[in-house]
């Protein structure tokens, strides 16, 4: 039982970015009609939001302490935040601390800055190109973001660490009356979790209960007519882009305690992240959902040892044998509309 | 395309027979050309005399000029699928990676000969792109992609993990002393080459010339055949009525199954066909140098050909070759260019100019060469779907019209009086 329980919470995690990712790629995809290959380009320049802001909070000026020596006898010499030469070294000390979540505040407009530049400089030249099109351009837009990113951060993943109350672990199982310490799991993790579960929630209220999401709901199902009725879908279709880069951006900030960012980061999740989609069916966002979770529960039930020994190699393809079986059993996936890139 | 459709079914009129004439006989120019080019390669790529700075840019060395044939030959591959079909798979790498193992086996079980490697790296490529083909193309489109690209990080995945017997997991697989090799005999002393009856690929001939040096090496030269016996197959396949055929699917298959065709079988063909130009691919990198890894079937592998073949042209005879030789330039040449040798370069500016300008180029080269070639290759995406070869097209008629201008606006003025009378 408690082996059963630590396996789903291990999926969550998981599931939870890909059920991010998955959820901005659908997006655009229901929206816009684009394939959008970039997507987890923008996880990653979500995570770096993260290490900006870090970096800018630990900027720092040297002072030399003179009652403080190392072991010559000279004196030492102090780096001190900015911030808490400002703020005092509680607040500021704070600041540093919590730079992690802090960068949520940073990430959603920048995101949604580089979302509207890529819709309208880029992407907007492509609805009326095949698929294919789509694909290899913003493959090579995700080639060029990740170079740039390399370029001024370098190679190398950069730790961001969570906030040091968030840090340890957290006794799961004695919350729902197991023994102690059966199931002991990360806290950051559930923080996730919950973090992930609240933007898809939000996601879902903003469309389903505001005038706007109701029009772009709209929209997704009938353009044309929209149109019509002398709305201007394009306009909101911009926005949405803008908010599913959100969406991508805010789970990279927060993944960067558990994945220490680097530039190829976001295409090792963009492929899942595709095979999540279409498992989910091509432009559900519940779908999206909902294969993201299962399928990052599926991948740790399908680590766990007693599996592997039973089928070896199943934890490192269970995704992709899924993903195939769909395919070719159901393919607008699990809760895709019929008729929508049936073919 | 209506050349193509001439030459695809038997000529009725003498008109249609002189325009497949023409046709064949540009054909055997171009192979000609590319024989020709390919032949004189070690010396073409080598145009700076070794001394002078700009050697660094030289191309002709054996090492990278394999490359070129042996990624030359993927992208035609890949081209035939997707240039022909439209059939985007990003899953081409699993092919070159099986190639290569396999390839790597036959040195390890029967011999160091290339031939039987070669041969077995292109049959495994194509079984396994008929097992994969077959699953895959039951889809089309956007998942066709998703579906190759599942089934090429299954392999990679493997190749990883539980496979390691076969794929000797991270470390690669290699040549040991212990290698049984049948025909061979057992080796003594140190490891055996790679050879092909005798002839090692790595022997080479290097002449010098006043300053310049070439280098002319068998590893090369077997790639280079390979590359024409390659370039010259997909020839025959664009102007067969096969190949006529995959145009048919890649243009409506919807009227193709009106008309009673069942586009499975040529798609699925031109599958194998592709993937056996992969595995062949894979064999000749084992060839060159014996040594397989798994990193050659990462997904990332698989989006370089398709790099290569937009890059190129796709649908074209000459793209794919052309891309695959820009790309390696890049990756091998581009790639080395550093601040010092910038800094070299405008020496001549005033210094705090010269430091802004090198900064400036800094992010472009060097380590930073894939950000010049994804700007390049979005660049090709958007203006110029054709690619490259579209491009020097576009600009060879340009110059043509130059040329041509007052005749053409005389006989313009002609056709309008005539017409007016």
């Amino acid at each position: 039982m408690d082996a059963f329980l630590l396996q789903i919470l291990n999926g969550l995690d998981k599931g939870s970015a890909y059920a991010l990712i998955a959820l901005g790629l659908t997006l655009i995809f229901g929206t816009l009609g684009v394939v959008n290959f970039a997507h987890g380009a923008l996880f990653m320049i979500g995570a770096f939001c993260a290490v900006t802001l870090q970096r800018l909070l630990t900027l720092s000026y040297e002072t030399v302490d003179p009652e403080r020596t190392d072991f010559l006898g000279n004196p030492m010499t102090v780096e001190t935040p900015y911030v808490e030469a400002w703020f005092g070294p509680a607040t500021g000390g704070a600041l540093v601390d919590w730079a992690v979540p802090l960068a949520i505040v940073l990430a959603i407009p920048v995101m949604m800055l580089v979302g509207f530049v890529m819709e309208r400089g880029l992407i907007q030249h492509f609805y009326k190109r095949p698929h294919a099109d789509q694909i290899l351009v913003t493959f090579g837009l995700a080639i060029v973001l990740q170079e740039i990113v390399k370029a001024v951060y370098g190679a190398n993943p950069i730790p961001t660490p969570a906030p040091s109350a968030l840090r340890g672990s957290m006794d799961v199982g004695a919350l729902v009356g197991m023994e102690a310490y059966a199931v002991v799991y990360p806290i950051w993790r559930l923080v996730y979790f919950v973090f992930a579960a609240l933007v898809i929630g939000g996601v879902f209220a903003f469309l389903r209960f505001t005038t706007f999401g109701m029009v772009v709901r709209a929209g997704m199902a009938d353009r044309e007519t929209v149109g019509l009725l002398g709305i201007d879908i394009d306009k909101r279709f911009t926005l949405m882009f803008g908010l599913a880069a959100a969406v991508a951006g805010l789970a990279g900030v927060m993944y960067t305690p558990i994945l220490s960012p680097n530039y190829h980061m976001g295409m090792d999740f963009l492929v899942l992240s595709f095979v999540v989609v279409v498992v989910g069916g091509m432009g559900s966002l519940p779908g999206a959902v909902l294969a993201g979770f299962l399928l990052g529960i599926l991948q740790s039930f399908a680590s766990m040892n007693e599996v592997k020994s039973l089928i070896p190699g199943i934890d490192q393809i269970i995704i992709y044998l899924v993903a195939i079986v769909i395919l070719l059993t159901r393919p607008r996936g699990l809760m895709g509309r019929r008729g929508v890139m049936e073919e | 395309m209506t050349d193509a459709t001439q030459t695809a079914f038997p000529a009725q009129t003498p008109r249609a027979e002189a325009a497949r004439d023409a046709q064949g006989r540009r054909d055997r120019m171009l192979l000609l050309i590319v024989a020709l080019l390919a032949l004189a390669a070690p010396i073409l790529l080598n145009p700076f005399p070794t001394a002078s700075a700009l050697a660094q840019f030289n191309a002709g060395y054996p090492d990278l000029m394999q490359r070129f044939a042996i990624y030359g030959i993927l992208a035609i591959g890949f081209n035939i699928l997707f240039g022909l079909t439209g059939y985007l798979s990003f899953g081409h790498a699993a092919f070159l990676g099986v190639g290569s193992y396999s390839a790597v086996w036959m040195f390890k079980l029967l011999s160091m000969n290339v031939i039987p490697a070669i041969l077995l790296a292109t049959v495994i490529g194509g079984l396994f792109a008929l097992v994969i083909g077959f699953v895959s193309l039951r889809r089309s489109g956007i998942y066709f992609s998703i579906l190759t690209l599942a089934f090429a990080q299954m392999c990679y995945n493997l190749a990883y993990s539980v496979l390691t017997p076969i794929s000797n997991g991270e470390t690669g697989l290699q040549l040991s002393l212990s290698d049984p090799r049948v025909l061979d005999g057992p080796s003594s002393g140190s490891l055996p080459v790679t050879s092909l009856f005798g002839a090692e690929m790595r022997e080479a001939a290097t002449i010098t010339l006043g300053g310049w040096s070439w280098t002319f090496s068998v590893g090369y030269y077997v790639c280079a055949a390979l590359l024409l016996l390659a370039f010259w197959l997909s020839i025959r396949i664009f102007r067969s009525p096969f190949g006529l055929m995959l145009r048919a699917v890649k243009s409506n298959q919807n009227r193709m199954a009106y008309t009673g065709l069942s586009a499975r079988p040529y798609t699925l063909a031109a599958f194998v066909i592709s993937g056996m130009y992969a595995g062949l691919a894979g064999g000749l990198l084992a060839s060159m140098d014996p040594l397989a890894g798994a990193d050659r079937m990462q997904w990332t592998a698989s989006g370089e050909v398709v790099l290569m073949t937009i890059l190129g042209g796709a649908g074209t005879l000459l793209g794919p070759v052309l891309g695959a030789g820009v790309i390696k330039y890049f990756e091998n040449i581009f790639s080395k260019i550093n601040d010092a040798i910038l800094h070299q370069w405008v020496a001549v500016l005033p210094d705090g100019l010269e430091d802004a300008v090198v900064a400036v180029i800094h992010p472009f080269v060097g380590k930073g060469w894939h950000l010049t070639l994804g700007l390049i290759f979005m660049a090709v995406v958007i203006f110029l779907p054709g690619g490259l070869v579209e491009g020097a097209r576009r600009a060879g008629a340009v110059v043509r019209r130059r040329d041509r201008n007052a005749p053409s606006v005389e006989s313009d003025a002609a056709a309008r009086r005539a017409a007016a009378e």
